[in-house]
């Protein structure tokens, strides 16, 4: 499912709305979720998930293809953990 | 780095300055829209956001795990577990935002 069809759906399920309405509401909490990750916050929905930020630190790293060493600036990356309910909905089935 | 936690209220905050949707009507929104990815996901579907990320659905075999605190061995079951690839421009975005290039 990509963002458009997510739209769709939803917008499906809302009949009084516009279309691109949905499509700016759905726009609006992603980019929410990303300032918040960029202020270094924790995103957290439960039964759904928890956006993080994970520090890096400058390291060496090396290129694998040459053995070459490459300085690798300090990063901030994003980091998703699965909600518990998900989690148990995604095994659901698969459990005996 | 403030280090605070973002709920679904706030979210529901901003999209109800949105749009001008009220309050509570902007909560379910957020709900239908969580349901919807969560819905596609257990369905075994991607879910694929463009400039946010990916949620991918992967299948983890069965192994034999280890209690690392009593060396007790146990049996993992095989799983599904979900991972969320971020696309380059939030991860753009995180380091732009905290002040590091990327």
């Amino acid at each position: 499912m990509i963002k458009s069809e997510l739209v769709a759906r939803v917008a499906e399920l809302y009949p009084h709305l516009y279309q691109r309405d949905v499509e700016a509401i759905v726009n609006r909490l992603l980019d929410e979720i990303g300032d918040a990750m960029g202020r270094g916050d924790r995103v957290e929905l439960r039964g759904f998930g928890a956006f993080s930020v994970k520090r890096r630190d400058a390291r060496i790293g090396r290129n694998p293809r040459t053995g070459e060493s490459v300085a690798v600036a300090r990063k901030n990356a994003p980091f998703f953990k699965t909600g518990k309910e998900l989690r148990d909905r995604l095994n659901a089935d698969t459990r005996k | 780095m403030t280090g605070k936690t973002v709920t679904r209220a706030d979210l529901s905050e901003a999209v109800h300055n949105e749009i001008g949707l009220s309050r509570s009507e902007s909560a379910q929104l957020i709900e239908t829209v969580l349901g919807e990815i969560s819905d596609a996901l257990v369905g075994g579907e991607d879910v694929k956001l463009s400039s946010f990320g990916s949620f991918i659905v992967r299948q983890k075999n069965g192994r034999i795990g280890r209690n690392p605190k009593t060396g007790e061995e146990v049996p993992i079951n095989p799983r599904r577990v979900l991972t969320f690839r971020a696309s380059h421009v939030l991860k753009e975005k995180i380091n732009k935002l905290a002040g590091l290039s990327s």
